[in-house]
């Protein structure tokens, strides 16, 4: 039964990240969308949370913010709205940290 | 009526897009600015992402106001300060931000920076010598 997981608020405003990387199983994923953005940045204090799950980022999101995706962690995937379409059907149940 | 003019800062803690808020500062701003009072700004915390270079919001379809960050110089808008360690908790730098200037008249028009790069501690100086806060 994987879920997958949405964040969609900064990392360095709120601790919605911090709670869904922590509770996320083997096969569940993250997908990042709106100010969650922030936490797919390599450099930032983030990161770290990050390590080991299987991450998407929301690419339109992205390039309104101003980040390319040189400066993203490693493995994570830049995906579009199909991508988030595909993400919700290939998952069994969504779970929004609003 | 007497002519007073007052330490006006903007206080900007949010990113851009996600909320309004970052919208309706820069509007706030602009209008300070036209009723001629001393306007600071500062940038912290996730508000340090509303200078992010290269913002493109074709994508999520809405304005790219980013561009008028750009003209706060024109408005006379010269000291945005930008708080260092929001920026390193982001793995951000300087070179990630817009290049913000100002053109000085008593220097024949010389192009200075806006943009002041300081330490929480030297923000703090900076508000306490303020007559009026706006946090957005």
């Amino acid at each position: 039964m994987a879920m997958l997981h949405l964040v969609n608020k900064s990392p360095y405003s709120v601790r919605n990240l911090e709670t869904a990387s922590s509770i996320m199983k083997d096969d569940d994923s993250l997908l990042l969308i709106e100010d969650g953005v922030f936490g797919a940045v390599k450099k930032g204090k983030a990161a770290s949370m990050l390590s080991g799950l299987k991450v998407a980022v929301l690419g339109p999101d992205l390039a309104a913010r101003g980040i390319t995706e040189d400066k993203l962690i490693d493995g994570i995937e830049v995906i579009d709205y199909a991508g988030f379409v595909d993400l919700v059907a290939a998952n069994d149940k969504v779970q929004s940290w609003l | 009526m007497a002519e007073v003019t007052k330490k006006f800062m903007y206080i900007n803690r949010k990113p851009p897009y996600g909320t309004i808020y970052a919208w309706e500062a820069l509007e706030v701003v602009l209008i300070g600015a036209a009723f001629e009072q001393d306007v600071s700004v500062i940038f912290m915390d996730d508000g340090v992402y509303q200078l992010a270079k290269g913002q493109d919001t074709a994508g999520i379809g809405m304005k790219n106001f980013s561009p008028t960050y750009a003209a706060l110089g024109d408005f006379e808008i010269t000291k945005i300060y930008v708080e260092k360690e929001s920026l390193e908790e982001r793995g951000l730098s300087l070179d990630d931000l817009q290049h913000l200037v100002w053109e000085d008249e008593d220097e024949d028009w010389a192009e200075k920076d806006s943009i002041r790069l300081v330490s929480r501690a030297e923000l703090a100086d900076v508000l306490a010598d303020q007559d009026v806060l706006f946090n957005f």
